[in-house]
């Protein structure tokens, strides 16, 4: 066979090979930023509930003052977080802070017992699986991206577009048993 | 195969389904059409036929279904826990929140429809919404929600429109046969007349069967797709198993199911006895709930 036209065919190959990488990185870098937002937007939701519903046990329990700083503290660590290892952070202490908020409400029947309260709790298991489910999909994209990134022969070229691999949104407690999915 | 994978093989499925039907509509039109004397009539007639058929069932699938199941739409106040579950698990799946519709029925059961995620439906009734905890209801959304993103829903509601198409015409032809019979034996009173007539009258018999088996097969293989997808979604397959569970033991049968639409459903709206002979599996929509718990129990 003529060589030219194998040369021809090697380069040809070569740019439909890094077209589609870049074009492939950009759409999944997109998608991550997109999914980043939407995390943000439920740590958002969910520091907005939080004053009501410190309020609220306030009004039942106002001599716990420790655990309502300690609340108070952690919300204002996720309202300002800038990167998402730091929000991750935030959002465990958050996590944290509030489970013993709710323990020192279950001394209180009547507080366990006011509508609101109970609205407010729904409301706020509600969005911390909604933070939950917003960081999973965060990760899954990342892993896809990462993967890309970090393989041969993808690893010599990326560089140059000015990719690299990113930081996961570290996970909490209920997503360290991930499930095997078998396709038969 | 990965996700990803199995729903482009879906969408194109969708698309080679769509005209090896119509194609198959215009054959079958066509033999009939003589051995019935009609000539090319019956042809034209047929991939009319097939050709609205399959764009209505492309377009109009998940209202259509929507109509015929008399449902009304969700309410964050009053299905709380459906509305923000379905919410959080299409942020998890990465796709739109679908609409949500809830049937007004003490029989446990949910589907999902519409030709691709930005027009999806999932429906569930208010036995399923009521006896469930929030964690099962998880599981069944989420399966859901994996049949959606997964392009089942268009497939299946493809299919069972196309499906539904074959043996209606089949249906029509043996009737024609019965009352119109005696003008193409006046017609064509010879030979090859007499042996298309056979083959059409075989097709009509054959074709309608094989139709069902496939749609029944392919929705069988998509169910415990989706359980595995959608247990990829929660983390948690014991969710969805214990809600299986849970739907097993309920006896009730969902009356706005049709045959039509038995296939979208979660578990089998008919509840059908437990049949013992191999071949009643044949028939089903659904895999044995029995063998999901299994699989779902060993991820």
């Amino acid at each position: 066979m003529n060589p030219i036209y194998l040369g021809g065919g090697a380069v040809a190959l070569f740019v439909v090979y890094v077209w589609s990488l870049y074009n492939g990185l950009i759409r999944e870098s997109t998608e991550i930023d997109e999914a980043w937002g939407q995390i943000q937007v439920q740590l958002k939701r969910r520091a907005d509930l939080i004053p009501n519903l410190v309020e609220t046990v306030k009004g039942y329990a106002k001599h716990e003052k420790g655990v309502f700083t300690d609340v108070t503290k952690a919300r204002t660590a996720v309202m300002n977080a800038e990167s998402p290892v730091e929000a991750a952070k935030a959002d465990n202490m958050l996590t944290g802070a509030l489970k013993s908020l709710f323990a020192v409400a279950e001394a209180y029947p009547k507080l366990e017992a006011n509508a609101s309260f109970m609205q407010l709790q729904k409301e706020l298991s509600d969005t911390e699986d909604k933070v939950a489910y917003s960081r999973q999909y965060y990760n899954a994209q990342l892993l896809e991206y990462n993967l890309k990134v970090k393989t041969f022969p993808n690893n010599l070229f990326v560089g140059a577009f000015g990719f690299t691999s990113r930081e996961f949104f570290k996970a909490g407690e209920q997503e360290q048993n991930k499930v095997d999915v078998k396709f038969s | 195969m990965t996700i990803s994978s199995q729903i482009r093989s879906n969408i194109a499925k969708t698309y080679v389904l769509m005209s090896v039907f119509v194609g198959l509509v215009i054959a079958i039109g066509y033999v009939l059409g003589y051995a019935l004397g009609y000539g090319s009539d019956f042809v034209w007639i047929a991939t009319l036929f097939a050709v609205i058929s399959s764009f209505s069932s492309y377009w109009w699938g998940d209202k259509m279904v929507l109509a015929m199941s008399k449902a009304r739409p969700a309410d964050r106040k009053k299905d709380f826990d459906f509305f923000t579950v379905a919410e959080n698990l299409s942020i998890a799946a990465g796709i739109p929140k679908p609409s949500l519709y809830v049937i007004d029925d003490t029989a446990m059961n949910a589907f999902a429809t519409g030709r691709d995620p930005e027009h999806a439906v999932v429906c569930a009734t208010t036995g399923l919404l009521d006896q469930l905890e929030r964690r099962e209801l998880e599981g069944v959304i989420a399966h859901e929600l994996s049949h959606i993103k997964n392009y089942d829903t268009r497939l299946l509601a493809v299919i069972s429109v196309l499906a539904g198409t074959v043996v209606f015409l089949s249906d029509m032809f043996m009737r024609n046969l019965w009352w119109g019979g005696r003008r193409s034996s006046r017609d064509n009173d010879n030979n090859s007349g007499g042996i298309i007539l056979v083959i059409g009258i075989v097709l009509a018999i054959l074709t309608p069967v094989f139709a069902t088996l496939m749609q029944l097969a392919l929705s069988r293989r998509r169910e415990f797709l989706a359980d595995a997808s959608g247990a990829d979604l929660t983390r948690y397959p014991e969710g969805l198993a214990r809600a299986l569970t849970k739907l097993t033991k309920d006896k009730e049968v969902l009356e706005a199911a049709t045959n039509a639409t038995a296939h979208l459903y979660i578990t089998n709206p008919f509840k059908g006895k437990a049949y013992g002979a191999w071949f009643a599996n044949m028939f089903n929509t659904h895999p044995p709930i029995e063998e999901r718990i299994k699989r779902l129990r060993a991820m």
